[in-house]
């Protein structure tokens, strides 16, 4: 099977991007990111979910937390290539909200057939959701739970849940009797409880959350199946977030080399700052290449997502990690500060490094892939 | 039906069928002698006499040229030496001799030169009957290309030319050189012209190639003597002090961002060719043993290979996005990428081959025992041509850090 030239990134992509990015550069420039996240500076602050559930709601009522979902299920149904670019616009403005998780959560209930309708049926209602699939140890492998369920019931915990104060739907996997399980779960429903993580990103939430005799609806009794299929896009959906992230650490490090002087020229006039900024660019744009191309292999040439999102995640990790360190050694002194923006994004860069695998737990798959196992 | 063909218009279905019977008619038997890696590395007759013919008979069959007026010796068609390319890399036919030529002296020519000069020169450029060579950098002009001292003083309707041009690949073959040099002494941009120059018929009357032996022992540069060489002023390039607007045409297309579609074939398998790319890398890995397993089996080194494997599609997928206007911040900031990325990504790859290869790095092409014929560690040697040629990499850092990101000029 051939994929599109264009990676099926066509018109309507482009004005979703094009309108996503005028949404945020209008109404959520740095400084009030910064003003609604950094209130606190102590390192041992609590993380307190600051966000804009004002223009969140905008956002569900222009259809964007429901692109992925099918249109079976009264969603959208638009392709990864579009929603990439849409994540890509929200990594650039870093706006804290529950997008990606509820992406997440469309993509697993996606692979489970009919019975993940009536869940989708609600997000595309205008509920958000998050993934509770990972445990104590931050297994990163779709088969690791702490999360059991007897009897119709959850109980045990799950861990790194994103976004987990901002939804109120929770997909969950759990061993049951029947194998690995997925379960739909109200966040405020009866023994559930949330607890928030003390993070270094500011943008986002993270919590552990405990379940003590959830009732719960289940969803699937395949979710390894059902998570396996869904982890490509994962994968390249919160890549596209730290390529946008990565692209507001160029552009803002290249405004300030350009003004900034020293030795009676700008800081970008010398090469040894100048170089750096070129790299940091390629970078990006590798990575961005790999993201677009992975969100096309996922919807018109499967055989390839699984390889191709795992460079793409690979990729975007390791611009994240350079783009971070360079956008805040070239702002010099200013750049270690709490007042310079360059931490919110250092830290959300960070945060994205690790989630759902590093550069070195993709690439290890991806030699797998492609050498295989050798004696 | 591969992937490309399923986009080609009419016009390129037929082409595309067209050159596939053609090449599979007519396509060349087997080189009697060993060929080089790169037309850059031609060093007999025999490899130019081989490489040569397989030029013109592609040519006469209209493989050649094809995006050029038919005016000057060209296909007369739109958009289709792209098709071309791609059916002569899917036959493996073997490289084109005439590399300088096609890739860089004949668009320059096109958009710079007049039309008798174009209508002379390209027919007999695009059939390989006559090599081009490039003369650019000199002694004290590499990286600051603009400061070439060849200097054409001007005699009635004649320029005589002095000066000394280094790096000159294929300088012993050409019959054409295209030539950068100063008219003007007192302007460093503005004071360049640009001119093609007949060397073969001057050999000894103005004109003195000597052969440059490369760090792998190679030759196939040469340094170029001119020497009161006297040239007709209807061989010059546009106008008089344009000579920097012209080269940027030229180092455009050298760089793989000009606008006219390069002919490229030589997708040839055989002991001679080798390719410097993360898939070879693969197998050299599967072969080399390292503490008793094969080097493949270090999760180390696996990790290295997986980031030139993304390295590599990365650069694979800068091109198809590079089409994707609504995906690109900057038009050229894609383009200006190529030659940077795909000369220091095959350098790398180069690198790690010869940690892959262990104490058998050592061995070169001479020795029998030496894995894939000693061709890494003559890899890696050439790659610093790669990352030196056509603009260092130090030069690309400067021109996408100016031209892209809109920092301060480096002086």
């Amino acid at each position: 099977m051939a994929q599109s030239d264009n990676f099926g990134f066509g018109e309507e992509a482009a004005l979703l991007k094009e309108s996503a990015r005028k949404f945020l550069g209008d109404n959520f420039p740095t400084d009030r990111l910064h003003a609604l996240v950094a209130g606190d500076h102590t390192p041992e602050r609590m993380s307190d979910c600051a966000w804009e559930q004002g223009l969140w709601q905008q956002m569900v009522d222009l259809g964007w937390a429901m692109l992925a979902v099918p249109e079976k299920a009264g969603g959208v149904g638009m392709p990864l290539v579009a929603v990439a670019g849409l994540v890509e616009e929200l990594g650039r403005a870093a706006f804290p909200c529950p997008l990606m998780s509820t992406l997440n959560s469309t993509y697993v209930l996606s692979a489970c057939g009919d019975a993940g309708l009536p869940a989708l049926e609600e997000i595309a209602g205008g509920s958000a959701a998050t993934l509770a699939i990972t445990n104590r140890d931050g297994s990163w492998n779709a088969a690791d739970t702490d999360v059991h369920c007897r009897d119709g019931k959850l109980s045990g915990s799950a861990w790194y849940v994103q976004d987990a104060r901002k939804v109120s739907r929770l997909l969950v996997s759990a061993h049951s009797p029947a194998g690995l399980s997925l379960y739909w779960v109200a966040a405020d429903a009866p023994g559930v409880t949330i607890l928030p993580d003390a993070i270094v990103d500011l943008t986002r939430d993270q919590a552990h959350i405990s379940f003590e005799q959830v009732e719960a609806t289940a969803v699937s009794d395949n979710a390894l199946a059902a998570l396996h299929q869904a982890m490509p896009a994962i994968w390249t959906t919160l890549a596209a977030d730290m390529v946008g992230a990565a692209e507001w650490q160029l552009q803002t490090t290249v405004e300030y080399a350009s003004t900034r002087q020293q030795f009676d020229h700008p800081l970008g006039f010398f090469q040894a700052v100048k170089h750096p900024l070129v790299d940091v660019m390629i970078q990006i744009d590798q990575s961005k290449s790999l993201v677009y191309s992975a969100a096309c292999a996922i919807a018109e040439e499967p055989a390839r997502a699984l390889q191709d999102a795992h460079m793409a995640k690979a990729s975007a990790s390791e611009t994240a990690a350079y783009a971070s360190g360079r956008s805040v050694q070239c702002h010099g002194g200013i750049g270690f500060t709490w007042e310079c923006f360059a931490h919110l994004y250092f830290k959300r860069q960070k945060h994205s490094q690790m989630l759902w695998g590093d550069a070195a737990w993709h690439r290890s798959r991806l030699a797998q892939l492609l050498i295989g196992e050798v004696a | 039906m591969s992937d490309q063909a399923r986009k080609d218009t009419p016009q390129q279905t037929e082409f595309r069928d067209y050159c596939r019977d053609w090449l599979q008619q007519n396509r060349p038997s087997e080189p009697p002698v060993r060929l080089p890696l790169s037309p850059l590395e031609i060093m007999t007759t025999e490899q130019l006499d081989y490489l040569q013919t397989w030029q013109k008979s592609a040519y006469d069959a209209g493989l050649i040229g094809c995006d050029y007026p038919q005016a000057v010796g060209g296909g007369g068609r739109t958009d289709c030496q792209r098709v071309a390319n791609e059916e002569m890399i899917r036959a493996r036919t073997p490289f084109l001799p005439n590399v300088i030529g096609l890739g860089m002296a004949a668009p320059t020519v096109f958009y710079h030169g007049q039309e008798a000069l174009k209508e002379r020169l390209l027919p007999r450029l695009f059939s390989g009957e006559d090599i081009w060579c490039q003369g650019f950098s000199e002694p004290g002009a590499g990286s600051d290309l603009a400061n070439v001292q060849t200097f054409a003083e001007r005699s009635g309707d004649k320029w005589v030319i002095n000066g000394h041009k280094v790096w000159t690949s294929l300088a012993h073959f050409a019959e054409w050189m295209i030539l950068l040099l100063r008219t003007d002494k007192s302007h460093k941009y503005d004071g360049l012209s640009y001119f093609v120059v007949p060397i073969r018929s001057a050999l000894g009357k103005g004109v003195t190639v000597r052969p440059l032996i490369k760090m792998t022992g190679e030759t196939g540069f040469n340094e170029v003597i001119f020497d009161n060489l006297e040239v007709d002023d209807s061989y010059r390039l546009d106008e008089l002090g344009k000579g920097w607007q012209v080269a940027m045409t030229t180092l455009l297309h050298e760089r793989g961002a000009g606008e006219l579609q390069t002919p490229r074939a030589g997708g040839m398998k055989s002991k001679s060719t080798h390719a410097t790319n993360s898939a070879n890398l693969i197998d050299l890995a599967r072969e080399c043993v390292r503490d008793g397993k094969p080097a493949a089996a270090d999760p180390l080194l696996r990790d290295r290979i997986m980031q030139q494997v993304i390295r590599e599609a990365g650069l694979a997928q800068n091109q198809r996005r590079a089409r994707v206007p609504a995906l690109l911040d900057h038009p050229m900031r894609v383009q200006l990428q190529n030659k940077l990325l795909a000369s220091e990504i095959a350098q790398d790859t180069a690198a790690l081959a010869l940690e892959v290869e262990g104490a058998s790095a050592s061995l070169y092409m001479g020795d029998e025992h030496a894995p894939a014929g000693g061709q890494w560690p003559l890899a890696y040697m050439n790659s610093y041509g790669m990352t030196i040629a056509a603009g260092t990499s130090e030069v690309q850092r400067n021109i996408l850090g100016e031209r892209v990101l809109g920092l301060p000029k480096s002086k």
